[in-house]
C-alpha cells in the first residue's frame, strides 16, 4: 500500500515538473493521471494493491472537494448580490452540457455499433 | 473555567480541530445521505460545505484557520485524481474501441458548458468578474482555479462555483438522462465526468463501476480542452 502511495504521488510529481517545464496549459496531476494510464495501459495489468489502493482513495472523492468547497465563505456577500443569475446560469449551463455530451456520444456508438 | 480557555486556545493554534471536524461533519453527512436512500439534494459534499461554513461563521474562524487543517484534505485531490487512470486502465479496450466518438462527444460538450455559461450568464447581466470566474466551472477544482486566474477571474469563486456545478451535476446529471431516455451507462458516466468534473465522477462510480471509469475519463479529458478553450474564447469575445 505504501509502494502504491508513493507511486500515486511520483507520477503526480512527474507530472507537475513536465508542466514546470514545458509551460502546458494542463494541471500536474491530470498529466499524471495521463501518464499513469499510459504506464498502465503499456504494461497490460493492474497489480492488485495498487489498484485496492486507488480504489480506497477514489472511494472518496467526494470528502476532497469539501475543504475548497468552504472557501464560499469568502465570497457570501457576492454570491447574496447574483444568487439568482448565478443558480440560473450553473444549473441550465450544467443540464445542457450533460445532456450534448451523452447524447452526441450515444448517437455516434450506436451507429458504429450497427 | 481558566482551564478550559486554555485547553481552547491551544485546540484553536492545531491543525487538528478542523482536520477533524471536517472528517466527522462528511462522515454525518454521508450517514444521512445513505439512510435517506440516497435524496440527491442531500448530497454529502454539499451538506459539508453548508454545515462547516456555518460552524466557521458562528465562531469567527477566518476560512485560512480553517484550511490550516482542512488542507491535509484538501492536498489528497492530486494523487486521487492521479489514481482516477486505474478505472480508466481497466477500459483501455473500448476506449481504442470509441476514441472517435469520445472525442467528438468531448469537444461538442466542453463548448457547450463554456459557451452556454457565457451566454445565460451575459444575458442575465452577471458581473463580468463572477462571469469570468464562472466559465472554467466543469473542471476539476485544480485546472479551473488555474484557467480562472489568467483570464483574470477570482479563483476562489471559481472553486465555489466549480464545486456548485459539480453539485448540480450529480443531482440532476442522471435523473435528467433517465427522463429523456438515456439509459447507457458509458454516455452517462462521460458525460457526467465532462459537465460535473470529480463529484460528477464519484456520483457516476455510485451507478456502475462502468460508468465511474468513462466519468473520470470525461474529466480528465476536459480538464485539458477546457484549459485551451476558455481562454481562446475570451479573447474571441473580448470579455
Amino acid at each position: 500500500m505504501i509502494g502504491s502511495l508513493a507511486a500515486l504521488l511520483l507520477f503526480q510529481l512527474a507530472g507537475e515538473i513536465i508542466v514546470r517545464l514545458t509551460g502546458a496549459p494542463l494541471p500536474g496531476p491530470v498529466l499524471g493521471m495521463i501518464l499513469l494510464f499510459l504506464a498502465l495501459a503499456v504494461r497490460g495489468r493492474t497489480p492488485q494493491v495498487f489498484a485496492d489502493t486507488s480504489r480506497g482513495l477514489l472511494n472518496y472523492l467526494a470528502l476532497l472537494f469539501v475543504p475548497a468547497g468552504v472557501g464560499i465563505i469568502s465570497h457570501l456577500a457576492r454570491v447574496a448580490d447574483e444568487w439568482l443569475a448565478i443558480t440560473v446560469t450553473l444549473v441550465a449551463s450544467t443540464a445542457l452540457a450533460v445532456v450534448v455530451t451523452a447524447f452526441t456520444l450515444r448517437a455516434l456508438t450506436r451507429k458504429g455499433q450497427s | 473555567m481558566e482551564r478550559l480557555t486554555r485547553i481552547w486556545v491551544y485546540i484553536e493554534e492545531t491543525p487538528l480541530l478542523w482536520l477533524a471536524l471536517t472528517l466527522c461533519v462528511f462522515w454525518l453527512a454521508q450517514q444521512i445521505y445513505k439512510r435517506l436512500g440516497s435524496f440527491a439534494l442531500l448530497n454529502p459534499v454539499l451538506v459539508s460545505v453548508v454545515v462547516l461554513v456555518i460552524i466557521l461563521k458562528v465562531t469567527g474562524t477566518p476560512y485560512s484557520d480553517y484550511f490550516d487543517g482542512a488542507q491535509f484534505i484538501h492536498f489528497l485531490l492530486g494523487p486521487a485524481t492521479v489514481a482516477l487512470a486505474v478505472p480508466l486502465a481497466a477500459q483501455a479496450a473500448e476506449l481504442r474501441r470509441y476514441w472517435l466518438p469520445i472525442t467528438v462527444a468531448l469537444t461538442a460538450g466542453s463548448i457547450t458548458a463554456v459557451a452556454s455559461a457565457m451566454a445565460i450568464g451575459w444575458a442575465l447581466g452577471l458581473d463580468s468578474q463572477t462571469l469570468l470566474s464562472m466559465l472554467p466551472k466543469s473542471v476539476t477544482t485544480p485546472i479551473a482555479m488555474g484557467v480562472a486566474e489568467q483570464i483574470g477571474g477570482l479563483p476562489s469563486l471559481t472553486a465555489v462555483l466549480v464545486i456548485l456545478t459539480g453539485i448540480t451535476g450529480a443531482v440532476i446529471g442522471i435523473p435528467l438522462l433517465r427522463l429523456l431516455g438515456l439509459h447507457d451507462p458509458v454516455a452517462k458516466g462521460f458525460a457526467m465526468g465532462v459537465a460535473a468534473h470529480g463529484i460528477g465522477t464519484a456520483r457516476a462510480f455510485e451507478h456502475s463501476e462502468r460508468a465511474g471509469a468513462y466519468s473520470g475519463l470525461g474529466m480528465g479529458l476536459n480538464g485539458a480542452l477546457t484549459a485551451l478553450l476558455v481562454p481562446l474564447l475570451v479573447w474571441l469575445f473580448g470579455l
